[in-house]
């Protein structure tokens, strides 16, 4: 069994107060948002490394941008949520347009608020990110992903924007794995099906995998950290040598994971059936993370079912 | 370069503007000669930014957050010598970097401006990277007064005053128009002064199309140590053209071949009194 590992987030801050230790030039821009992403002790240690804007943030992210000018490898961290809708237009022309190294990091992400509703979900953020040109998209999974995009995101000198959720995380990948923002993980390879799932929900996808291993039924899961740039080489491979394709996602059904596989699928000429779960468009369940998860049929026993049925098994 | 000079500079300035909107038949007429005075006292006198130095860490910059009035940048840069007059004569021509808004696509732009409201959050942040590298070099950001009324304007000042920064300098271009009509008609700006007074920073009035006022304000900055400046310059939407000024018409209205002919003959009537 897998252990279960601390939340994303708090790798996230963690690794970042190790990585702006060895590099001054790492500043952080936060919107009263040093609680919630855990950086309490970073702003302890390192108080001439972060900036406080206070709740605004459009400025957030216009400050980063001309931190990133001056010089300064910058993280902006504010809630999803906001982040990539309030600011959705600095992200678009100060960050991405201006091509400015600019680490945006979305804390608390997806429904990771759970109860707070929906003003607080960012179920939006892989769509809107992704249509906007020069940005990289990264949900990492486990802590070990969490770790190392921060690490990669320090030299990675274009705007990308990281997703963390707040609740502890499954350890999925063995040691010795490589992770590179752009390149998917294959966890596992099995020749029934292939399950692709991005964040968080990756851990969903493993459970449901060894419920379906019980049936006999063997499913490659693939962790598709980086929305975008997408691993279009491995899907396509993967997808051209299999029956049936489930895509699992903490997001809409719309713009996200899911979409960007039926895309590929239609343009390739690829002959294999695709069901995507994650959000409908409807006024959403209110709930804990977990509960709206399975709500969405992305329980790994739904996931399990959903496969079967996907095999007609 | 004396005042003299100068002058005539924004003479020749202004012809440019004309031309090269008049040639691409596209433009921001009234903005770009309401800030070139401002633009031509920053480049000349101010800025100390060049095609050289351009690429150095360690100089001041200039963040054009009123986009639009980008043939006025344009104009400025290209006589500073960070682009021929030929690359300038394909503004608005297919595939050319030279558009309707500015791009670090082109030597000599800082930020990709348009959007309004921009320009001032990122120039706290670079003159927030001075102040984190004890570094002495300023931050000057040109905004127009209609694009006052973008909230995240107001949020950049919060974080300037909070940090102190003394090394920012907003200049509003205050030409009192805007798309619509007056921007006292369209949502009230004013008390401009006692706005960004209220917010931490110190004020200062100028008129905005006079060079020697303009060299005399730029000496006194910073007005006081640990506060932010802003400059309010007041200027006229069209300025140095008779019939282009303060006409709303011509905030990006392009000129016919008459017009065309009228202004630039205006221009050389005062250029050649200074012979």
């Amino acid at each position: 069994m897998n252990k279960i590992g601390k939340p994303n987030l708090e790798i996230f801050s963690e690794t970042l107060l190790s990585e702006a230790k060895k590099n001054k030039d790492i500043i952080v821009v936060t919107s009263d948002s040093r609680g919630s992403g855990k950086l309490v002790p970073f702003g302890k240690e390192l108080p001439d490394q972060i900036i406080e804007v206070g709740i605004a943030e459009q400025n957030l992210v216009g400050v980063s941008s001309g931190l990133a000018a001056g010089g300064k490898i910058v993280f902006g961290v504010s809630p999803a949520s906001f982040l990539t809708a309030r600011s959705l237009e600095q992200i678009k022309n100060d960050v991405a347009y201006s091509d400015r190294n600019v680490s945006l990091i979305g804390i608390s992400a997806g429904i990771s608020y759970g109860q707070l509703g929906s003003t607080h979900h960012s179920i939006h953020d892989f769509a809107t990110l992704r249509a906007i040109n020069n940005m990289t998209i990264v949900a990492p999974a486990d802590n070990f992903e969490a770790s190392q995009a921060i690490k990669q995101s320090v030299s990675y000198d274009h705007p990308l924007y990281i997703r963390y959720g707040k609740k502890p995380m499954m350890d999925i990948h063995p040691p010795g794995t490589e992770f590179k923002i752009g390149k998917s993980i294959v966890v596992k390879k099995g020749e029934d099906l292939v399950i692709l799932a991005t964040g968080e929900t990756l851990q969903r996808a493993y459970l449901a995998s060894e419920i379906l291993k019980e049936s006999n039924i063997h499913c490659s899961i693939i962790s598709m950290h980086t929305i975008k740039p997408f691993d279009k080489k491995t899907f396509i491979e993967f997808s051209k040598n299999s029956k049936a394709i489930l895509t699992v996602e903490e997001h809409s059904i719309f713009g996200g994971l899911g979409e960007c596989c039926a895309s590929l699928i239609a343009q390739n000429n690829i002959n294999v059936k695709l069901k995507i779960l994650g959000i409908p468009d409807e006024y959403m369940i209110n709930g804990s993370q977990a509960d709206v998860l399975d709500h969405y049929d992305m329980s790994p026993e739904k996931i399990a079912k959903i496969s079967k049925d996907l095999l007609n098994k | 370069m004396d005042l003299n000079q100068l002058k005539i500079k924004s003479l020749e300035y202004r012809k440019t503007i004309l031309d090269i909107i008049y040639k691409s038949g596209a433009g921001h007429t009234g903005g770009s000669l309401s800030c070139i005075d401002i633009l031509n006292v920053l480049y000349n006198k101010v800025l100390d930014i060049n095609p050289k130095n351009f690429n150095e860490k360690d100089r001041n910059h200039y963040i054009h957050s009123k986009g639009h009035s980008v043939e006025a940048l344009y104009t400025v840069l290209c006589d500073q010598g960070f682009f021929s007059r030929k690359d300038l004569e394909k503004l608005n021509h297919f595939n050319s970097h030279f558009i309707g808004h500015p791009t670090r696509k082109i030597l000599g732009i800082e930020h990709n401006t348009g959007a309004l409201g921009h320009g001032l959050s990122v120039a706290v942040g670079l003159a927030l990277s001075k102040k984190i590298d004890k570094k002495t070099n300023k931050v000057f950001s040109l905004l127009g007064d209609g694009e006052l009324s973008e909230g995240s304007v107001w949020e950049a000042c919060t974080t300037a005053s909070k940090y102190h920064l003394d090394n920012l300098i907003v200049i509003i271009d205050r030409n009192d128009l805007q798309i619509t009509g007056k921007t006292e008609e369209v949502n009230p700006i004013e008390p401009i002064d006692k706005k960004f007074e209220s917010f931490g920073f110190e004020t200062i009035s100028t008129n905005g199309n006079n060079i020697s006022e303009l060299l005399n304000v730029f000496k006194e900055i910073p007005i006081q140590k640990n506060k932010p400046t802003v400059i309010i310059a007041k200027t006229t939407k069209g300025s140095g053209v008779s019939f282009i000024e303060n006409q709303i018409n011509w905030h990006h209205k392009v000129p016919s071949e008459d017009e065309y002919g009228r202004a630039i003959s205006e221009l050389n009537e005062k250029l050649n009194s200074y012979e």
